[in-house]
């Protein structure tokens, strides 16, 4: 089925909820699906086989979704923060399309081949024509919904295929239709090239659910939000926690309307959950863990699971506070050795899953297996009662003379020093033992001494994960979706260690 | 009829509209209000109405299964009448409510 179709199921069981924006000046769901028709309409003139975008979030970000899907061209959001050249590169690998392009924006692009661009302003006034659009467009099913850039922490990104049963798949099985109540405000505050900008569009439409977009991040700017819309809903990346966190410690402001808060997009450091469990004890916290190539969400740990890992008093409950939850009932995830064998509970490995919502795509090349498998790249681990755990990337894997060491569990340990404020382990080369432990701290308040950190680590973990190599820095460095650039720090950390 | 994946489907006798999620394993079918479904471009009869044993009604955003056959379609309008697959009446799937997450 189809991604258009869902918007049309809300506009006609609630054509006069508020959809999209501001109380003051939303949307309807009813007009945003009149705008969407309008959009598509006026898009088709403009030709192209695929519908770029190059904006901030806000309204227009949904409607240009719906309008592309309803014209079954592809619908590729880019990411505006990269430097023109790089922007213009991946702007040229959409053509034949039609770009719809923030004003301030356009003069970044130029002139690109087979590229017509528009301004969102422009966009916008063929959205608001009044009447009705009487325009029929295509009902498709297998056909490409969404193109996304991973964000490729080096190299080129590849272009991930999102196709329409993927998302409507992934929307369906985990979101009940209209399920949300008259009044409830998700507020969005990822960006419209990540995964989740574009599954909070269509999961917040079926459920019937007001979505308030935040078109650049800061934790003022989201409080204020959150509290001027009665937002009962939002979805963070850890980062941005840890400082709506410092926000409101501040001010003393509560937010008493918000029910639940889901993070995800990276491994959230363990004093933070538990600083949020404490100060929003009215706020049902989830952790979602999902890849682009997954349509978003694939496991969860609800907010049951958050409280009973607060008041565990038994080591394994304890942990699950650091799991990712249970997968989705409408998917399967398995374990794998590098042999390509399920492991048992507790064992590594690599996660893979399988499911309607995973497309394990690229455009050019599909990696899935004969059976529907997809290799996530993923290592973690599931326990006994089926809590999966997540230790990040296999490449980051750290092998230390034969010894595989995951970064997580180091940082982990580190990030409870009460000097430090954040970390990052990875592998630097070492000629005795291939790769060695590398820890890069940023210090809070006066820096510990490193033989003070190495007894913490050595007190907590074995001695042969104690880090080697340390540097103390001001900050790491991090993408705009909060995730580390671990091969950035690893190549700058390797370069130091050679030239110290 | 042929219950393609992505296919959409009108109830002859009430306002009901249905998506084939899943298709049958074999050819089936697939009734609402007692009277087999049709192509949701085509108009229905406005007179005609549910028949009294097929009058349970049809939920919005409700997924409808055939154990017997595997075909699976989602309620993407209410109405007044209920499924049936070859006369057999097929119900609701409960779905389990998970945390939201986006």
């Amino acid at each position: 089925m189809h991604t258009a179709l869902l918007l049309d199921m809300i506009a006609d069981a609630a054509p006069d909820r508020l959809a999209l924006g501001r109380r003051s000046e939303g949307l309807t769901f009813a007009e945003t699906r009149r705008r969407a028709h309008h959009a598509a309409a006026w898009l088709e003139q403009l030709g192209g086989t695929n519908v770029a975008f190059v904006g901030l979030n806000g309204p227009a970000l949904p409607v240009a979704v719906f309008a592309a899907g309803m014209l079954a061209r592809p619908f590729a959001p880019l990411n505006y923060r990269l430097p023109d050249a790089d922007l213009r590169k991946l702007l040229a690998r959409t053509a034949p399309s039609t770009a719809v392009v923030d004003d301030d924006m356009v003069p970044r692009l130029g002139q690109v081949d087979d590229v017509t661009i528009v301004s969102r302003s422009a966009f916008e006034a063929a959205c608001k024509v009044h009447g009705d659009c009487d325009a029929q467009f295509l009902d498709v099913d297998h056909d490409i919904a969404v193109l996304l850039f991973t964000s490729g922490t080096t190299g080129e990104p590849k272009a991930a295929i999102l196709r329409h049963r993927n998302l409507t798949s992934y929307v369906i099985s985990t979101v009940e239709f209209l399920g949300s109540e008259e009044g409830e405000a998700a507020l969005v505050s990822v960006p419209p090239y990540h995964i989740a900008g574009i599954s909070a569009v269509l999961t917040g439409v079926y459920s019937g659910r007001r979505i308030v977009h935040l078109d650049a991040f800061t934790p003022e700017g989201w409080v204020q939000a959150a509290a001027d819309e009665g937002i009962t809903h939002a979805m963070v990346v850890p980062t941005m926690l840890g400082r709506i966190l410092d926000v409101l410690e501040k001010t003393g402001e509560s937010l008493p309307e918000m029910r639940a808060i889901s993070y995800g997009g990276g491994r959230m450091p363990l004093p933070v959950i538990e600083r949020a469990l404490a100060l929003l004890p009215h706020v049902d916290f989830a952790n979602a863990y999902g890849l682009t190539e997954t349509s978003s969400t694939i496991s969860i740990l609800g907010p049951d699971d958050h409280r009973m890992a607060i008041y565990a008093d038994d080591d394994a409950g304890k942990r699950r506070l650091g799991s990712v939850g249970k997968p989705l009932p409408s998917l399967e995830v398995e374990i794998r050795d590098p042999d390509g064998n399920v492991v048992g509970p507790n064992q590594p490995g690599e996660i893979y899953v399988r499911g309607e919502q995973v497309s394990g795509e690229y455009a050019g090349k599909k990696v899935i297996d004969d059976e529907g498998w997809f290799a996530t790249n993923d290592g973690g681990f599931i326990d006994e009662e089926g809590y999966l755990f997540v230790e990040g990337r296999l490449d980051d894997v750290i092998v230390r003379g034969g010894e595989n060491m995951s970064p997580g569990e180091i940082e982990d340990v580190l990030r409870e020093h009460p000097g430090v404020a954040d970390v990052a382990v990875l592998g630097v080369p070492d000629d005795q033992w291939g790769e060695t432990v590398a820890a890069a701290i940023v210090p809070q308040g006066a820096a510990p001494s490193t033989d003070e950190l190495a007894q913490w680590v050595k007190a907590r973990l074995r001695s042969t994960k104690v880090p080697e190599v340390w540097a103390f820095r001001d900050a790491l460095p991090y993408n705009d979706t909060g995730k580390l650039l671990r091969r950035q720090l690893k190549a700058e950390m390797a370069r130091d260690r050679a030239s110290a | 009829m042929e219950l393609k994946p992505g296919s959409r489907w009108r109830s002859a006798v009430c306002e009901a509209e249905f998506v084939v999620v899943r298709p049958a394993k074999t050819p089936v079918s697939l009734e609402c209000g007692g009277r087999p479904m049709i192509p949701h471009a085509e108009a229905r009869d406005p007179a005609a109405s549910p028949s009294a044993d097929h009058a349970a009604g049809s939920a919005a955003g409700k997924r409808y299964t055939d154990a017997d056959t595997g075909l699976e379609v989602l309620c993407s309008k209410a109405g007044a009448g209920s499924l049936s697959v070859d006369g057999r009446a097929i119900g609701a799937q409960e779905a389990k409510k998970l945390p939201s997450s986006d």
